[in-house]
């Protein structure tokens, strides 16, 4: 295998883009990725989007995107996994590269969510669970999160303040982050009196509705040196399934594919957790970051609300989970959020971030999950 | 999900609770499976869930999904049956601040939602406090 480097990113503003339609949203983070690289030709380019059918009624992305693109007659494919279709469509490019097929790959991720009402919006997202058997029993993914949330505090005691203390983590760093959706930053208090969702989840624990997308470019770590750019390199990269049914689960208060996923990714980079120096996870839920830094190992199992409120997570603590704001203030356009952790990471290892910078930080870890965690990918990134 | 064929495809579980039971290490699928996911095998045994347990998380649905638009808030719950199959059930006739993590439920033959006016009602099961 040959190792493998990001040499470009993109990303625009996301939020409600009422003014701007799938294809452009898509051709302005690849545009930005490619100038980014100083790349114009691609050999190969991978798109992560989930639902494009369902939420503007258009599919073949690998021949739209490719076309508005420009890159006609580029080998392209699209891939799917719910809300980490992003992180695997990083996944897939990254064996491309490695593997010799292909030396430069376009990878993106898009969704366009507003172009539909909020109810089509919850069902079309609801696609990520049973349908026959979670779905038809009116369950939605803020009440599957719920339920995961209601095991989590009866077995481990975790609190409703600790949950809310996500929120207002992310959103401070949300609002260091010009391109968030919601830059601006929430208080424990207004998390606790938002409207309720799916109790014990109030609105201000779901992470948003959103329209965007981002992009990189990759290719091998040798070429990239060449090129005398700035090299991120990654060096590990690993993804597990799990059921797709939440009550099919051994535990409900824990994620097993982020685990496994997890450790696979450590161990082909040969670090340790403790190597770390930044995490990407995915937020959708406040108690999903809960589960999340147990299930990665950044905690012990049961200890991921007490390490939110001892500020173990915060941008100046030892674990800085989420410097972009994560899901919840930078938003979740599905399909993007994966390709988009990797974003932040680059940023981050090159000592981009302004504001939200981390000091000296050398490796960074993305997790991107679907559904209740019936799919997770996980990467590490390093600069040289 | 306008087809009728896709509704009586799962009468056989949502009317009568039919499982299928692994007949190598006893593992039961509901709803069944062609593979168990705990030892591989691929031969099945017909048998019938059990019909009361406890119920190990919940939540209460304030904004549902379009067919349940008439109905929240309503609680939704995951329960392990005495037999050890877990599965999500509305959970009904309760008080929503009576809802405990541990407590007992049975399932019971109810109505879930309609589809319009002329389209498929659906039946199924729902947990009920015992």
């Amino acid at each position: 295998m040959r190792d493998v480097a990001v040499i470009g990113i993109g990303m625009t503003k996301w939020g409600e883009l009422w003014t701007k339609s799938l294809r452009t949203i898509f051709v302005e983070s690849a545009l930005l990725a490619l100038d980014d690289a100083g790349v114009d030709k691609i050999d190969s380019m991978v798109v992560g989007c989930m639902s494009s059918g369902l939420f503007v009624g258009q599919e073949h992305l690998t021949s739209l995107l490719s076309d508005y693109l420009g890159k006609n007659p580029v080998p392209a494919a699209r891939v799917e996994s719910a809300c980490s279709s992003g992180g695997l469509a990083l996944r897939q490019g990254f064996i491309e590269v490695a593997s010799g097929m292909s030396d430069v790959v376009l990878v993106g991720g898009v969704e366009k969510m507003t172009d539909v009402t909020g109810c089509e919006a919850t069902f079309a997202l609801g696609t990520a669970a049973d349908q026959e058997y979670e779905g038809f029993h009116g369950l939605t993914f803020p009440g599957l999160y719920a339920m995961m949330a209601v095991a989590h505090m009866h077995k481990y005691g975790t609190t409703r303040e600790q949950l809310a203390l996500v929120a207002v983590k992310n959103h401070d760093n949300g609002s260091k982050n010009p391109l968030a959706q919601y830059p601006f930053k929430v208080t424990v208090e207004g998390v606790l009196q938002s409207v309720l969702v799916a109790d014990p989840l109030r609105i201000l624990d779901c992470s948003p509705i959103t329209d965007g997308a981002a992009a990189v470019v990759l290719c091998p770590a040798d070429m990239a040196k060449k090129m005398k750019k700035p090299v991120v390199r990654i060096t590990g990269c690993g993804q597990a399934t799990d059921t797709i049914a939440l009550s099919s689960r051994k535990d409900l208060a824990w994620i097993e594919s982020t685990h496994i996923a997890g450790q696979k990714a450590l161990s082909m980079a040969g670090r340790k957790i403790g190597d770390i120096d930044l995490f990407e996870v995915h937020d959708c839920f406040t108690i999903a970051e809960i589960m999340i830094t147990e299930a990665l190992g950044i905690v012990e199992k049961g200890r991921g609300g007490k390490a939110v409120e001892e500020g173990l997570t915060s941008l100046k603590g030892k674990f800085p989970v989420n410097p972009s704001g994560g899901l919840k203030a930078k938003g979740h356009p599905v399909g993007a959020t994966g390709v988009a952790q990797a974003v932040e990471v680059v940023k981050q290892l090159r000592g981009e971030a302004a504001e939200r910078q981390i000091k000296g930080a050398k490796r960074g870890l993305t997790q991107n999950m679907g559904g209740t965690g019936g799919s997770s990918v996980v990467h590490v990134f390093e600069a040289e | 999900m306008p087809n009728p064929a896709r509704a009586w495809r799962e009468y056989p579980q949502r009317y009568r609770l039919e499982a299928e039971k692994c007949t190598k290490c006893g593992y039961i699928a509901f709803p069944p499976r062609l593979v168990c996911p705990q030892c591989g095998n691929r031969k099945f045994a017909k048998t019938k869930l059990a019909e009361s347990g406890k119920l190990l998380t919940f939540t209460i649905i304030r904004v549902p999904p379009e067919p349940f638009e008439d109905q929240a808030p309503y609680a939704v719950g995951i329960a392990e049956l005495a037999d050890g199959v877990k599965l999500t059930a509305q959970v009904v006739d309760c008080d929503f601040a009576g809802l405990k993590v541990g407590m007992p439920v049975r399932l019971e033959f109810r109505k879930l939602y309609e589809e319009g006016e002329a389209g498929v009602i659906y039946y199924g099961y729902k947990f009920v406090p015992e």
